[in-house]
């Protein structure tokens, strides 16, 4: 893949449910490396959106390209299976394994490995889940159940869990929500560091826009279902539209 | 068959749906709320009726014979709802607790109890009551007869339908419910008194269904096998209507009664030349429509997906790798199983009752792979023992084939099963699929059950005893516990594998699996046929143990024991189902050897278990080891 | 109570020393007495899942055995019953069967009710050779198709019963015929029989509706009135327990079987016509136990001996369970042990007296020529009776032995 084509292209993606447009005409591109936040008031398409781009939603048109294939309408596991790593709003993990068993799952699974059902999955890709839980900041708590983890804890267990497919792009959901200031602005910087050092390319939403402005390479803004802005953070953050969408406008939720 | 008799049987038909309804309704409402699978609603059913008919004749010369009638009805109905609040207030209430679906294994001892409580109460013979004084001729329509009776019941659902469905909507009661309905943890958070709403919503739904039992008063008699077979069709009312939905439930019984009536009213058909009797097919009638509605709205007519339930919120302990000391135990288990051969010599009986023992827990381990770590409660399991046993006895006595070739086809005809049932049913979530299984099971009795060419119908096959050198009790015992083994391993392999990682993935958050690229369905679905393969292998051991085997190899009250057996054993632990299985087996061997009212002692044990130890014998075990 | 850990866990000790004592109570073996060492007959039935019938079932057994005790006994020993419930389903009876057997060693077993019970145990005892007195079930197979050396049946067959009810039908020279009964193997088998031996009879006939109905579980309104639809002038009905009282209810508010003449299997036992009282459906041809007209001396006696036990009347289980134990007792008597072999030579032709008189177990199919009361049904005082009833002696209604013999492949 050459550097400059974007890994993620989406295309004139439209949505409707009972005649309303949730998404309607969206297009935009995430390039290798680039940290791109989607953000929006609440109604304004954006987890629709996500939802698309992920597989859990099909479209009613437009097209969704991963490193020029398209992926419009697969299920989640194909598309993750070429190279999407995703996070939930609310922080998913499995419960009943502890954070290194979370990781070798998911490694497994990327691997191909599901169906394996013979050899003891313990000592399976271990020291590359540790690895994984290192570079998030989680080794000290490899071997603790998932389901006592503090939830800023989960929160990156689950981003180790989807870098474990070794993503060209990963879609994160809100990924600071639920956190404090300080451990908000330690997740970020986390996320931001990964995508320099592993070349990736993240689509992120954000409600919080001291996080959005303060580490997006690039934002862009949906309301009504329509991208109203697309570019720098200080371009955006000029935008008078999106100052009116967002400091003074019309309710976005209440649609005629 | 003319159009008037089709007409007038589908006006017969509502009152069979209004009967049905009220059975369900109150299943709905103590489900919606409380998640509980209420296993003894059946034998609210039951009271009712037989408080009514020993009610409404004890009152009748006191405040006259339609007074009577009603106020038994009345009585009946508001005690079978004291009985409700009284059963959640001092039982149900300490196990909201405990795992999903413990409040079942208490409700089926409670279902036991109460059954043997009835007959000590009542008596073995049936009871006709009365009819209804002023509504017990008839009224003619299109040419025929119509029971005035069956008018009343017609209209008495849509009636008590629109009570209830006034009680939902208009009363801050009602709201509560519906509230509770759609979220649990809403309604705690907003203050309101939990455990009084749970009892009276208990009390309101065993009411309900004690209205049920007591208006067919005029209709039934009172006996003692109706608690089990309205059971089931409560259930497939309720899941074909969609969880928590009263007028789906409603519409759902009527579609059921409906096609019942059809059936009755199309009587011999010819079918390609071929004469088909269709009133045979009212035996299962409910159980098609059930899984075709399934198949076809996985929700139900009218439900919607169920939210998480709030227990899996918590979630389960993995299954531990066995230390040193649980090493040694099995072994000294393992050894002392392979030795009863050797008592077998002085006890002979040993020998026997081991065999079971080693076949149930089998039985139960191959479940309780798909319950525990696949979280898939299979209301049906049983399905995939009759296959295997079937398939077994088929192959032995009308192919004579030797019993390890026999053996194998067990397996493989419960393997077909279990891939072709698993296929449609993985696809559906918690009840859903419980139910979905359970009607697939319902349709293979049905078939077992009639297909007398084949499988011997009713009365099964018999003469499939095994040849040398099985057909020594020692040689058979030995073969079954080294395939039990062989079985309990594999099960342990698996679930420590990576599929059994994938597997407990997609049960403890399906989105986060699929994202991660697990096929969830495609994991639920091996698990699935795994499952029912090894249940097979059990199946086909029992055949041969058994020497005969008959349909209620299938029936649901296996399904049932196979649940309490894991249940009762422990769902967290692989040992669970095992100690589940034997102390089940050994305690109903000894409970209906010593007693007449051996279901009661049985329940009665079983309510024990469970309150000492709300997570299963293994549990406490475990507990038990931690406190020393 | 909320037990604390502490008390929780010593009563899981107590509980597991008390499992250990119930386990190794059940290793024990009953060693029996040495002196006038009792004859051990074991028994096992569906107590609980059919009730209604073996609650009346025991009570005879336990009169008969009192009785034959109280006269010292057979062959100078006293007979012991061990009963058990057979769980209403093979694999559990089978298990009761072998702890009769092995642990309790019982000399012979005995009872059961459903069908296929019946036959698994029939089974059971031809591969480990006990002797079996199959007291209830009504399967042909059990005498026939499936009959085995080791295997006797007291109580007549389906075929039997159904052969008794044929001349009524007969008689009544009725073209348009519907037949209603359980959708399982009696019912099946029984309407079968029926439309077989009418057509031989009566070939001009019609079976204008065929009604299976779920056992338990029928749709009475829905079968009644499907069966009034095809305007039959007569009817075979099947249907018992609960299922008849439904059937019988609707169909008299309906008037759906008004004008027809209707035959019924075992609608004339207590069993199954007390709870009609006043709704019995007069007019209807029946099978049955009409304690109540039996004149004979034979029967005076047992009613009067039950009576004065139990305060109550018998019911047909009464007399099947009664009946079982005097045959044993007579089989043993005549075969002068309890040896299994000598026993099954002893009941081939075996000559019993019972309540219904005497009746002998034919050697050439091992079923007992036990009869029964056939009557039509009549209301008095509120209660359901037979109108003059009866007796149709079971040899007069079973096939010749040298046709029996084709019927009986398996055997032996």
């Amino acid at each position: 893949m050459n550097a400059g084509a974007p890994v993620l292209e989406v295309r004139d993606l439209t949505k409707s449910y009972g005649g309303v447009r949730a998404v309607d005409g969206v297009s935009f591109d995430v390039a290798a490396g680039e940290l791109l936040a989607l953000i929006g008031p609440n109604g304004a398409g954006k987890s629709t959106c996500f939802n698309i781009v992920n597989g859990q939603l099909r479209p009613d048109a437009g097209a969704v390209r991963l490193g020029g294939r398209v992926i419009t309408g697969l299920p989640p596991r194909r598309i993750a299976a070429l190279g999407v790593g995703r996070t939930f709003q609310v922080a998913a993990v499995f419960g009943s394994m502890t954070a290194a068993q979370n990781v070798q799952t998911a490694l497994a699974a990327a691997r191909g490995g599901t169906f394996d059902l013979w050899r003891p999955a313990r000592r399976l890709g271990r020291e590359q889940a540790l690895d994984l839980l290192a570079q998030t900041g989680m080794a000290a708590q490899a071997d603790r159940p998932a389901s006592t983890l503090a939830y800023g804890d989960v929160k990156r267990l689950e981003l180790a869990m989807a870098l474990a497919g070794e993503p060209r792009l990963l879609l994160m959901d809100e990924p600071t929500a639920g956190m404090a200031g300080t451990e908000r602005r330690e997740m970020i910087a986390l996320v931001q560091a990964l995508t320099r050092a592993r070349g990736l390319a993240v689509l992120f939403t954000e409600h919080s826009m001291d996080v959005v402005f303060g580490h997006a390479d690039r934002v862009i803004v949906l309301a009504r279902g329509r991208l109203i802005a697309n570019g720098g953070v200080d371009e955006v953050r000029r935008d008078p539209l999106v100052r009116e969408v967002y400091l003074g406008g019309a309710p976005t939720e209440a649609r005629p | 068959m003319s159009l008037d008799s089709l007409l007038f049987q589908a006006v017969n038909g509502l009152a069979s749906a209004s009967g049905l309804f009220l059975v369900a309704a109150g299943l709905s409402i103590i489900f919606g709320v409380t998640r509980i699978v209420n296993m003894a609603h059946g034998s609210f059913y039951m009271l009712g009726l037989y408080l009514a008919v020993t009610l409404a004749p004890a009152l009748s010369p006191w405040i006259g014979g339609a007074a009577g009638f009603w106020g038994g009805i009345l009585v009946a109905t508001l005690a079978v709802a004291l009985l409700g609040a009284l059963v959640e207030m001092v039982l149900l209430r300490r196990l909201y607790r405990a795992p999903e679906l413990y409040q079942l294994l208490a409700t089926f001892a409670l279902l036991l109890v109460i059954s043997d409580a009835v007959l000590f109460l009542w008596g073995p013979e049936d009871i006709l009551g009365p009819r209804a004084p002023g509504l017990s001729g008839a009224v003619d329509l299109l040419g025929r007869r119509l029971p005035q009776y069956d008018l009343f019941l017609a209209l008495a659902g849509p009636a008590v339908l629109l009570g209830l469905h006034l009680l939902l909507r208009r009363t801050r009661f009602g709201r509560l419910i519906r509230a509770a309905t759609q979220d649990r943890e809403m309604v705690a958070a907003l203050g309101i008194n939990e455990a009084l709403l749970f009892t009276a919503v208990f009390a309101l739904g065993a009411g309900v269904a004690g209205l049920g039992g007591a208006l067919q008063m005029a209709r039934e008699p009172a006996n003692l096998a109706i608690d089990l077979s309205v059971l089931g069709d409560a259930f497939v009312v309720v899941v074909v209507g969609g969880m928590g939905s009263i007028s789906g439930a409603y519409l759902a019984a009527v579609l059921v009664a409906e096609v019942k009536a059809l059936c009755t009213a199309l009587g011999v058909v010819d079918i390609a030349g071929y004469a088909f009797n269709m009133s045979r097919l009212t035996l299962v009638a409910e159980f098609l429509v059930m899984a075709l509605v399934l198949i076809l709205r996985p929700h139900g007519l009218f439900g919607r997906p169920q939210p998480p339930a709030t227990t899996r919120a918590r979630a389960e302990p993995a299954p531990a790798p066995l230390g040193r000391r649980g090493a040694v135990l099995v072994l000294v288990a393992v050894a002392l199983f392979a030795a009863v051969p050797l008592i077998g010599q002085f006890f002979a009986y040993a020998p026997v009752l081991a065999l079971d023992m080693v076949i149930a827990a089998l039985f139960a381990a191959s479940l309780h792979f798909i319950m525990g770590p696949g979280g898939m409660a299979s209301f049906g399991h049983a399905a995939y023992f009759g296959l295997g046993a079937y398939g077994a006895a088929f192959a032995a006595t009308r192919l004579g084939a030797p019993t390890p070739l026999a053996f194998a086809m067990g397996i493989g005809t419960a393997a077909m099963g279990a891939t072709l049932f698993g296929w449609f049913c993985v696809r559906l979530e918690g009840v859903y699929f419980a139910m979905l299984t359970l009607a697939f099971a319902q349709i293979v009795w049905s078939i077992v059950y009639q297909w007398e060419e084949v499988t011997g119908g009713s009365n099964g096959m018999f003469g499939v005893w095994p040849q040398a050198p099985f057909d020594e009790p020692a040689g058979l015992y030995l073969a079954a516990l080294a395939v039990t083994l062989a079985g309990l391993f594999l099960i342990r392999r698996v679930v420590f594998a990576p599929f059994g990682f994938a597997l407990r993935a997609g049960r403890d958050s399906s989105l986060r699996a699929e994202a991660s690229g697990i096929p969830v369905a495609r994991v639920r679905w091996l698990a699935f046929a795994l499952a029912g393969t090894l249940c097979g292998a059990a199946g086909a051991l029992f055949a041969f143990a058994k020497g005969s085997i008959s349909p209620e190899a299938i029936s649901v009250g296996r399904s049932i024991d196979g649940l309490v057996m894991v249940l009762l054993g422990g769902v967290q632990s692989l040992m669970g189902p095992v100690l589940g299985a034997g102390g089940f087996t050994l305690l109903q061997d000894m409970v209906m050897r010593e007693t007449d009212y051996w279901r009661a002692l049985l329940g009665a044990v079983i309510l024990a278990v469970v309150l000492l130890f709300p997570s299963g014998i293994a549990g406490g075990l475990r507990r038990a080891g931690n406190a020393r | 109570m909320r037990p604390t850990s502490l008390s929780r866990s010593r009563f899981f000790r107590t509980a597991l020393f008390g499992a250990a004592a119930l386990v190794a109570g059940l290793l024990v073996d009953t060693v029996p007495g040495r002196a006038a060492e009792p004859i051990r007959i074991g028994e096992l039935n569906s107590y609980k899942s059919q009730p209604a019938f073996l609650d009346p079932y025991r009570k005879g057994m336990q009169l008969a055995l009192d009785q034959v005790n109280a006269a010292g006994g057979v062959l100078g020993r006293p007979l012991e019953l061990i009963a058990r419930d057979d769980g209403g389903n093979p694999g559990d009876a089978v298990r009761a069967a072998e702890e009769l057997v092995t642990r309790e060693k019982v000399d012979l077993i005995t009872g059961t009710f459903l069908s296929h019970v019946g036959l698994a145990v029939a089974d059971y005892a031809k591969r480990r050779k006990v002797f079996f007195l199959a007291a209830e079930p009504l399967t042909d197979k059990l005498t026939w198709s499936d009959g085995n050396r080791y295997t006797f049946r007291l109580r007549p067959s389906t075929y039997m019963q159904v052969a008794m009810l044929l001349p009524a039908a007969t008689a009544a020279k009725r073209k348009r015929w519907a037949l209603v009964y359980p959708n399982y193997e009696y019912g099946q088998s029984a309407a079968e029989t029926f439309k077989t031996l009418l057509k031989a009879a009566q070939p001009d006939v019609e079976i204008v509706a065929e009604q299976a109905t779920p056992l338990g579980k029928i749709d009475a309104g829905a079968v009644t009135q499907a069966i009034a639809d095809a305007k039959p002038d007569a009817v075979f009905n099947v249907l018992f327990g609960p299922d008849l009282a439904r059937f019988v209810r609707e169909a008299n508010t309906r008037g759906a079987l008004d004008g027809a003449f209707v035959v019924s299997l075992l609608s004339g036992e207590p069993e199954y016509l007390d709870p009609l009282k006043d709704e019995t459906p007069a007019g209807w041809v029946v099978t049955g136990y009409p304690w109540y007209a039996i004149p004979t001396p034979e029967h005076k006696a047992f009613l009067d001996a039950y009576q004065a036990a139990y305060g109550d009347h018998p019911r047909l289980g009464s007399i099947v369970g009664y009946t079982t134990i005097k045959s044993i007792a007579a089989g043993i008597e005549k075969a002068g042990s309890t040896d299994t072999e000598k026993l099954v030579a002893a009941f081939s032709g075996l000559a019993v007296d019972g309540p219904f008189g005497p009746f002998t177990f034919r050697a050439s199919d091992h079923q007992a020529t036990l009869g029964a009361y056939v009557g039509t049904l009549g209301v008095k005082e509120g209660r359901g009776v037979m109108l003059d009833p009866v007796y149709v002696d079971g040899a007069s209604v079973l096939p010749s032995d040298a046709e029996t013999a084709k019927l009986r492949p398996a055997a032996d």
